[in-house]
């Protein structure tokens, strides 16, 4: 039992094991710190859900791209697109939000096609094809407008402000009356999204093989693996993932404007990171990326319980805390090479 | 006739001869669209046009690719906290320069402190790159977060304004001298970076740790010394380009100094042919490629773009560059003649 365990815990699961007990240290010591202020009740920890629904979904897909070998620094871009795409579908051109949401999801996919084609078939460095990709995102969305768009569509707002309460984990509040914690539809979307995109990882073909592709492209393509193809598919669901991200996070932003998820590319990195993807390929978990963006998550909701603490308090911490974990990971990684050679 | 032929076909297998085709092409067009492009004027003794609007924009950009040309060459990953730690050394160097009527200190120890902060954030990427065997990506993730952030805990959130005239004259000009001052910075950096590698035998150094690090090993070099030196270098890149910009506004606003700098020094790097994978690299070629930017930015300005829009035409250049030079794209040309030329044949046997 006790030696099957630590057959599990052994490789990359260790990582996973060690971010979910670092979340979950984070998350008791803010519930002692901030117990006057309330950090216990349920809904601080589902509102971790409600505030980071997008960067979930992104996240997922970001670890595919990573585990493939790849990356994608254009999701931000495309987030960000999409968010003014169905703001001036819907404000502007007077179209169904059923209808809108469809199309962005399209042009989502269409995105990842392109930046799959040329990452996958050209073989031009991934880096660059979705920096360009960034850049075109980011110069459509000033296209489409260059002034903030406010949605307000009446069947979206509907969708971004309906308040789903959960059964459970009702507390009662100062005037006796029990509240049930809620979380939004963008939070059941990603939810979703994670659950398929594990399975998907797990149990599929098409997941071992992004997995096979990006720890030994080589190897892959003698055992028949179709390794152009599976790149392309990836960068397409991580296109349309992205298109997803997008609309998620329209539902907390209702409204499109220039500058808007600018930086969220290197957010989804650094919490694929911290769950313990590997930049090199062939490593990774979207378990772990879940709790990366839970972790980041904590930290700035500690922060603002905090209070009186700037802004840039929260990147430095985030800074450090991603040190920490890189090189953890890194000494780990060289433990386990020692241990081999013996 | 077939000497011509072989000669221009040699020239055309050059390294240098695509980035410089996509250089001309932009600047040509430029011809097209905007003849004003190519006048340059003198005006209370200083040069002005859009040719040396382009040199001297493109100068801190220079030196940043000149930086990241070497850290790609020896490890095979970009630094992405040049952008970052560029405003960090803007940030120290104001900030012990002061604010006040007066410099604090001497105007050359503000700079050099400011420089100094570059080069311990370099070191400490190289560090992380070198020693601790951290991915380049990843490891520099960590300042590109942070980096901002100390910046701003050095200049308390706020945007700090430098009162002191000499300040402007790195970022604009030296008095009596007609072309702009980082014009000149760019081309020491870059001239003294090109003595060092060529009269000593780093260049090479750097090229067999990118290449092969274990072999590099085994033939006696320090790789980890190597790669730990490229990225303290970079860094000290980072921080004189920090100054220049700095040095534009006379004032240092630590979100924005240097804001997505990182991703242009990586595309200047690409464009100039090189392979973020490592190895072989060409300073020459990084230099082209961050002037090739700058000029389409020009361009695409002086063609009354707007600034929020002109990342989708770069984009469409960008991909249209890179791809042109993908050994891939040839490739599929090439097969694609074959598949034609033997249909053709096969109708010609028909008939």
């Amino acid at each position: 039992m006790i030696s099957k365990l630590k057959s599990k815990l052994e490789g990359n699961n260790f990582l996973l094991v060690i971010t979910i007990l670092l979340f979950i240290a984070l998350y008791v010591a803010g519930m002692i710190v901030f117990s006057d202020k309330n950090f216990a009740k349920p809904q601080v920890f589902f509102n971790l859900f409600v505030n980071n629904a997008g960067l979930i979904i992104a996240a997922a897909g970001m670890t595919m791209v990573l585990i493939t070998g790849g990356i994608d620094i254009s999701i931000g871009s495309v987030i960000g697109m999409t968010c003014m795409l169905l703001a001036w579908m819907m404000e502007k051109q007077s179209m169904s939000a059923g209808l809108s949401i469809v199309i962005v999801l399209i042009v989502g996919c269409v995105f990842g096609l392109v930046q799959g084609f040329f990452v996958a078939y050209l073989k031009i460095q991934p880096f660059i094809v979705t920096l360009a990709g960034m850049f075109f995102a980011r110069g459509m969305t000033a296209i489409i407008s260059s002034d903030m768009i406010s949605i307000t569509n009446q069947s979206f707002l509907a969708i971004a402000n309906a308040k789903l309460y959960l059964p459970f984990l009702g507390t009662v509040n100062k005037k006796g009356v029990m509240v049930y914690p809620y979380v939004y539809p963008s939070v059941i979307i990603a939810i979703v999204v994670l659950v398929i995109v594990f399975i998907v990882m797990k149990y599929t073909a098409f997941g071992r093989s992004i997995y096979a592709v990006g720890g030994n492209e080589q190897s892959a393509l003698l055992m028949g693996l179709n390794v152009r193809r599976t790149k392309l598919k990836v960068y397409i669901l991580n296109g349309f993932l992205a298109a997803l991200a997008g609309f998620a996070f329209c539902l907390n932003s209702c409204g499109g404007f220039v500058e808007q998820a600018r930086g969220f590319e290197m957010d989804a990195i650094a919490s694929a990171v911290i769950g313990g993807t590997l930049l090199t390929g062939g490593v990774g978990n979207v378990i772990g990326s879940l709790f990366g963006v839970l972790i980041k998550g904590t930290i700035e909701s500690l922060i603002t319980f905090q209070g009186t603490l700037s802004s840039w308090w929260t990147k430095i911490a985030i800074a450090a805390l991603l040190c920490f974990f890189i090189i953890l990971q890194s000494l780990f990684t060289a433990f386990k090479n020692k241990k081999i050679k013996k | 006739m077939n000497k011509a032929e072989t000669s221009f076909k040699k020239l055309m297998s050059h390294r240098l001869f695509w980035p410089l085709v996509c250089l001309v092409v932009v600047l040509l067009f430029n011809l097209i669209k905007t003849p004003a492009f190519f006048k340059i004027t003198i005006n209370n003794g200083v040069l002005y046009g859009y040719l040396i609007d382009v040199l001297n924009r493109s100068s801190e950009l220079i030196i940043l690719a000149v930086g990241m040309t070497l850290v790609v060459a020896s490890s095979g990953g970009t630094d992405i906290s040049v952008g970052a730690v560029s405003a960090l050394a803007g940030a120290v160097c104001v900030f012990s320069l002061g604010t006040g009527a007066a410099y604090n200190m001497p105007y050359g120890l503000g700079l050099l402190l400011g420089v100094f902060a570059g080069v311990v954030c370099g070191a400490w990427n190289g560090f992380l790159v070198a020693k601790m065997k951290i991915q380049p990506m990843v490891a520099t993730l960590i300042l590109f977060t942070a980096g901002r952030g100390i910046a701003q805990l050095i200049t308390g959130g706020n945007i700090l304004y430098v009162k002191v005239d000499s300040f402007k004259r790195l970022g604009a000009f030296l008095p009596g001298v007609p072309l702009p001052t980082p014009i000149f910075v760019a081309a020491a950096v870059v001239i003294i970076t090109l003595l060092i590698l060529r009269k000593t035998a780093l260049g090479l150094y750097i090229q067999t740790v990118g290449i092969n690090s274990k072999a590099g090993k085994l033939v006696g070099l320090n790789a980890t010394l190597i790669q730990f030196l490229t990225y303290a270098f970079c860094g000290l890149c980072a921080g004189i380009a920090g100054l220049i910009i700095t040095s534009r506004i006379y004032s240092i606003d630590a979100n924005n100094a240097g804001l997505n700098i990182e991703l242009d020094a990586i595309l200047a790097v690409a464009l100039g042919g090189n392979s973020l994978g490592g190895g072989k690299f060409s300073i020459a070629g990084s230099i082209i490629g961050a002037i090739t930017i700058q000029a389409l930015t020009t361009s695409l300005y002086a063609m009354k773009v707007t600034a929020d829009q002109l990342p989708v035409y770069k984009a469409i250049v960008v991909i249209i560059i890179v791809a042109l030079q993908s050994p891939e794209l040839k490739r599929m040309f090439k097969a694609l003649k074959l598949k034609i030329n033997k249909t053709s044949e096969g109708e010609k046997v028909t008939a």
